[in-house]
């Protein structure tokens, strides 16, 4: 059977590729342009349509790389050493010390990698440049496009529109991988196979085994088709898991906004100048104890783990101007109690919220950051500005999965690791479904897309070199 | 100042774009953007007259369709920018050129031509030599009209130019006025623009190319090499007393020669990319005012090669004519065609960089 592509592309099933890449984003796509270029015959299988091509990748922004010298698309230095220190910090020391140093070595040459493939690197901004990470030129979305027309001209197949299930080994090895192109079962002969097909945060079935019905009302900021269907197959064939299983990096973000691929632009921006209630009408965390960006994730992870999923951020009209607005206009009220009925919250505990929060605030200097509440449970320790100027606004907030933590162990050649501690004949894992690997928790600006790069890189060229020994 | 439902549409999504700004590194629009706390629809005509129509936002744009919010900031800025065109037009009535930019043209060309045919003087006999061309239109006839005409259009644009910064909010410098007025220079000569932070733009589709940019460049100094003959025809008319036609490499008609020359190869150049590029972000009645004008322009310069090419020949006299008319026809449709796009688009350069010389000035201090 040979199944002709919607973008006219000859696919045919029985002639087996050196390299079959599982996945279209940064990962997948650098895996088989690293594949092609090593010489090998390379399917990249993406699947999703063309128009919504390349998964979470869409919505990335920079990439995190070490630099011992400024260069154009980065100023300053960022060392080795300093990544390393940043790396622990957030994670808590879950990360595999091996395969990070391998990481933010190779992230060196990752800017220079993306050039080749005709990526555009932004100029750094001349007031206050990012050190730490390079800004791709218009994000995530224009670089899948330089990287599309990369493997175009290399001659790399690539199949729209089509899934992978299932990968089954035999033997900790690959043969064949079963597809639906179109909804149209069929199947190809794969060497070896390069799993980048990311992890599970758009599979809300799975979350429920971790998060109960509270997962239900998740907001999904990456792409939908992020069900884990390959991972659940490896870790199902004695593959070696990697990160926390249920574990999910969540930002608080506007609930009004879409289920799935919101993005950057839902993330909600005013929690600490204002106060932030439960379904019940009650604080219950100091909004003024992180100001910085960790902000967002630390509300998306509260916000999730209240038995009813769901928040309001309250301000009054003279905190409305200290944030960036949500894209959604703020549910408005001239009194708290009638706020309360416009969110369906019970106006006399809302009400109670508010005052007994504006009477515990203690105004000590002019500049309001400092200002506190005493008496106040939860205590407010930063930016407690008083509710008192009318017209009250709320946004109501829901936790925004960005990604999952549960991975697949690899080794330094990016090949899949079984649970006995010996390496999978033929399979290599790049990009979100092995991240858990280097960040097993919380998150670095523009690391995932560096672990994309990096990872896919590599495991696609182990892959063509292994194909051909 | 009025809001419409393509300035509202293109309000909402510069909102969207506002608080993702992955686009800040393509063009002069996000920067301009990220000044605002709201953007009002007067912003959202400024920074449409901002827009180059790079597309490269379009093709980086998460939120593009197919995703929900369908964001499609070329097309919606282009519609807002020919909203703006036809706000601003004066005097008001002809505001109709706009919405018919096809039949305005050839309506223009029309009564131009057939005006020059009328202009002529058949009682002197056609001669090749000094004084040729004056034989068939008297000098007199040919500057007036055309003086007349340009200077209309210069005035009608200047006007409509003006109110469209009053009512966009544009206030006069308040630091580094010299600056801002050089760097708005060099923005327009130069395109900067329209070169995707230098590494080109969406032309065509999703892969970058500087064609456009190009094309734009050799129409556009083509035009200005046209100018620059005939203003060197003028001196060595009017002070050095040389009659026209000129020999051929007299520096007239090499500027003239080249010029049109520019503007042939230009106007081709373009049309040929709106032609073939993907038409997604692409406004639906945006192409055709653009192929109006450059059908126009291209006729004027084909018609200006023509007539050197047989100038010494009977047919001179016809197309000396038929060239005149579609100049008359090209000045006088400037303020009321696409050809009004470079004045806005100069203003709201001038704004941007005012506001950049404003932030930096303020952040010095």
């Amino acid at each position: 059977m040979r199944i002709v592509a919607k973008e006219g592309r000859v696919f045919d099933p029985s002639r087996p590729y050196d390299v079959v890449v599982v996945g279209g984003g940064v990962a997948g796509l650098c895996a088989v342009i690293a594949a092609r270029r090593s010489g090998a015959s390379a399917l990249m299988l993406e699947q999703s349509p063309r128009a919504s091509r390349g998964g979470a990748t869409r919505h990335a922004r920079n990439l995190r790389v070490m630099h011992d010298a400024p260069n154009k698309s980065i100023p300053r230095t960022y060392s080795a050493d300093e990544f390393w220190r940043d790396l622990v910090e957030v994670t808590g020391a879950h990360t595999d010390e091996t395969l990070a140093r391998l990481l933010i070595g190779k992230s060196a040459e990752v800017t220079d990698f993306m050039a080749r493939c005709g990526v555009c690197i932004q100029k750094p901004r001349e007031h206050d440049p990012s050190r730490k990470t390079a800004y791709l030129l218009g994000g995530g979305k224009a670089m899948l496009n330089a990287l599309h027309l990369t493997t175009e001209r290399l001659g790399v197949d690539i199949l729209y529109d089509a899934e992978a299930p299932t990968l089954p080994l035999d033997d900790g090895r690959a043969r064949e991988l079963p597809l639906l192109v179109g909804g149209v079962s069929t199947r190809v002969g794969a060497k070896t196979v390069v799993v980048a097909s990311g992890g599970h945060s758009a599979n809300i079935e799975w979350l429920k085994r971790y998060w109960g019905d509270a997962a239900d009302h998740f907001m999904i900021r990456g792409a939908a088709d992020a069900q884990g269907q390959i991972l659940a197959s490896l870790l199902a064939q004695d593959v070696a898991p990697v990160g926390t299983p249920g574990e999910c990096h969540m930002v608080a973000v506007d609930a009004r906004g879409p289920k799935f691929d919101g993005g950057i632009v839902t993330r909600l921006d005013g929690v600490p100048f204002g106060i932030v209630v439960d379904a019940n009408g009650r604080r219950f965390h100091d909004e003024g104890a992180s100001v910085g960006p960790r902000r967002y994730a630390i509300w998306g992870d509260l916000v999730a783990r209240r038995p009813n999923p769901i928040a309001f951020a309250i301000c009054d009209a003279d905190a409305e101007a200290r944030f960036r607005p949500s894209i959604y206009p703020p549910i408005r009220a001239q009194t708290i109690a009638e706020l309360a009925g416009k969110l369906g919250l019970d106006p006399a505990t809302l009400v109670a919220t508010v005052e007994a929060f504006n009477q515990g605030v203690r105004p000590l200097t002019d500049d309001p950051a400092p200002w506190r509440t005493e008496g106040v449970v939860p205590a407010k320790t930063r930016w407690a500005l008083p509710l008192k100027t009318p017209p009250f606004n709320a946004y109501p907030m829901r936790p925004g999965v960005t990604f999952s933590y549960l991975g697949v162990k690899v080794d330094e050649s990016a090949r899949v690791l079984l649970n006995n501690g010996r390496p999978a004949r033929n399979v290599f894992a790049a990009g979100s479904i092995m991240a858990a690997n280097v960040i097993g928790k919380g998150y670095l600006a523009g690391i995932g897309i560096t672990i994309g790069a990096v990872f896919g890189a590599i495991a696609g060229r182990e892959a063509a070199r292994h194909a051909n020994l | 100042m009025r809001t419409s439902e393509a300035g509202e549409a293109a309000r909402r999504a510069l909102e969207i774009c506002d608080a993702c700004r992955f686009c800040d590194g393509y063009c002069a629009v996000f920067p301009a953007m990220e000044l605002r706390r709201s953007i009002t629809a007067a912003d959202v005509s400024y920074l449409a007259n901002l827009c180059h129509d790079c597309r490269g936002c379009y093709y980086a744009c998460q939120y593009a369709p197919p995703h929900e919010f369908a964001i499609n900031l070329p097309c919606l800025l282009t519609q807002v920018r020919l909203e703006s065109y036809e706000n601003y037009v004066r005097p008001r009535f002809l505001v109709g050129l706009f919405r018919r930019p096809g039949v305005a043209a050839a309506c223009a060309v029309a009564f131009c031509v057939a005006l020059a045919l009328i202009a002529s003087s058949p009682s002197r006999p056609s001669r090749p030599g000094p004084g040729a061309f004056y034989d068939v239109i008297p000098w007199s006839v040919m500057a007036s009209a055309a003086g007349l005409a340009l200077g209309l259009a210069l005035v009608s644009s200047a006007i409509g130019m003006v109110r469209f910064w009053r009512d966009t909010g544009g206030r006069a410098p308040t630091a580094r006025g010299d600056r801002a007025f050089a760097t708005t220079l060099c923005d327009a000569l130069t395109l900067r623009n329209l070169g995707g932070a230098g590494h080109g733009c969406n032309d065509f589709d999703e892969s970058l190319s500087r064609l456009r940019r190009r094309f734009h460049h050799v129409m556009f100094y083509g035009l200005a090499l046209c100018c620059g003959s005939t203003i060197v025809a003028t001196i060595y008319d009017h002070v050095l007393g040389w009659q026209a036609p000129y020999p051929m490499f007299s520096p007239p008609v090499v500027l003239g020669a080249l010029g049109g020359f520019g503007i042939v190869v230009g106007t081709l150049g373009l049309g040929w990319i709106k032609l073939t590029r993907d038409s997604a972000p692409v406004a639906p009645h945006a192409q055709t005012s653009d192929f109006a004008l450059l059908a126009l322009l291209l006729a004027t310069a084909a018609s200006g090669l023509l007539l050197l090419a047989l100038r010494d020949t009977a047919e001179m006299s016809a197309l000396l004519r038929i060239h005149l008319g579609f100049v008359l026809s090209f000045f006088l449709l400037i303020p009321y065609s696409k050809g009004v796009h470079g004045l806005y688009r100069l203003a709201a350069l001038l704004r941007a960089a005012m506001e950049r010389e404003a932030t930096r000035s303020a952040s010095e201090k």
